[in-house]
């Protein structure tokens, strides 16, 4: 079986798991980014968010297979400080666990609608959940890192 | 027998009393109404979950054999691929993937795009059979290529092995095939009246 080579984070990698292999396995336990969590494993909480070619996927269902050839985002190399800021300032997470696949949905939206209304912020989180309910500080995180994005010159 | 099958059968059956199948002498069903009685099998497939679940008639799909309202909020989106951030393949792979409870997964998974929204979920049969054949509101299809993409769509494909959990069509895929081309052979009529009136 050959090799699997992805570009995870800008930097080329190469893995021998099984190409059906949960994308989230191989992140987590080959390459030690821990920020996508493992939390109902079937693509129903968007724990394991992460970037394909800067579509948001849930890694815990998607194969390794499909990420052959392709960029891989994690938290860890997510550029959008402006979008950390903001849960910084906005006092974001309660126990943390869900945050950072809320952070990569909340920076595929960003980048594709960058002043997102309520709605559109609704819609495009409604595949994260949060135990712990913080969905009204998650909106206004990201309104705040929207805004900073426009104040950029 | 499932209930979807046994609906089945009554259509079938009701078409046969509608054509010749009553107390009077018997008589070869027409053309038409062969084709039609044809039809309640291929509207069968085509009205069961697997089908309906995405040819909705609002912007948001169904799962399950239920026809309950998808998780997530999942909308259709611009191009039938889901909203810019909750696309259809943020969950949805190309093939079934073998975790329990897991996302069903096909090649390109999605609905029809708002502009051609194929929606015929809560037609009868003969609003379906006229939405079917019409080529502005199939998607440009006429009846050999609808034969095509039931033959060789990898979705329609799928539907027939929708991975454990859900419920496949009625008839086999190669059941349906027949029964189109026997609708199509047939006129593609979207009434048995042509057997009253003709």
């Amino acid at each position: 079986m050959p090799p699997t080579q992805v570009v995870i984070n800008g930097t080329p990698q190469t893995t021998e798991a099984e190409p059906r292999t949960p994308l989230l396995w191989v992140l987590r336990e080959e390459f030690g980014l821990t920020a996508a969590k493992y939390g109902c494993g079937v693509a129903q909480c968007g724990a394991c968010t992460v970037h394909l070619d800067g579509d948001a996927v849930r890694s815990c269902v998607t194969p390794l297979a499909r990420a052959a050839g392709k960029q891989v985002t994690t938290l860890e190399g997510l550029a959008h400080g402006r979008l950390r800021q903001a849960w910084l300032d906005e006092q974001v997470p309660q126990c943390g666990y869900c945050q950072p696949g809320q952070l990569m949905s909340a920076a595929v939206l960003l980048a594709r609608t960058p002043h997102p209304t309520d709605a559109e912020i609704d819609d495009a989180m409604a595949g994260n959940l949060c135990r712990c309910g913080t969905y009204q500080r998650i909106r206004r995180a990201i309104h705040r890192a929207a805004q900073a994005g426009s104040a950029k010159p | 027998m499932t209930r979807t099958a046994w609906l089945v059968a009554a259509g079938l059956a009701a078409a046969a009393c509608r054509t010749g199948g009553g107390t009077g002498p018997r008589t070869e069903p027409s053309r038409e109404a062969r084709g039609w009685q044809a039809f309640a099998a291929v509207a069968a497939v085509l009205q069961s979950p697997r089908c309906v679940s995405c040819h909705v008639a609002g912007d948001a799909p169904l799962q399950g054999d239920g026809g309950q309202a998808h998780t997530m909020n999942v909308k259709r989106g611009a191009e039938g691929r889901g909203t810019p951030v909750l696309r259809c393949t943020s969950c949805h792979q190309t093939e079934n993937v073998e975790t329990p409870h897991a996302p069903p997964g096909a090649p390109d998974w999605r609905l029809p795009p708002p502009a051609m929204r194929m929606a015929w979920q809560g037609l009868g049969t003969e609003a379906l059979c006229r939405m079917l054949k019409d080529p502005a509101q199939n998607g440009g299809r006429s009846l050999a290529a609808l034969e095509a993409h039931l033959r060789e769509d990898a979705l329609v494909a799928w539907g027939f092995r929708p991975g454990p959990g859900r419920r496949p069509p009625p008839v086999s895929q190669p059941e349906l095939l027949a029964r189109f081309v026997d609708w199509k052979d047939a006129g593609a009529p979207c009434a048995a009246s042509d057997s009253h009136g003709h």
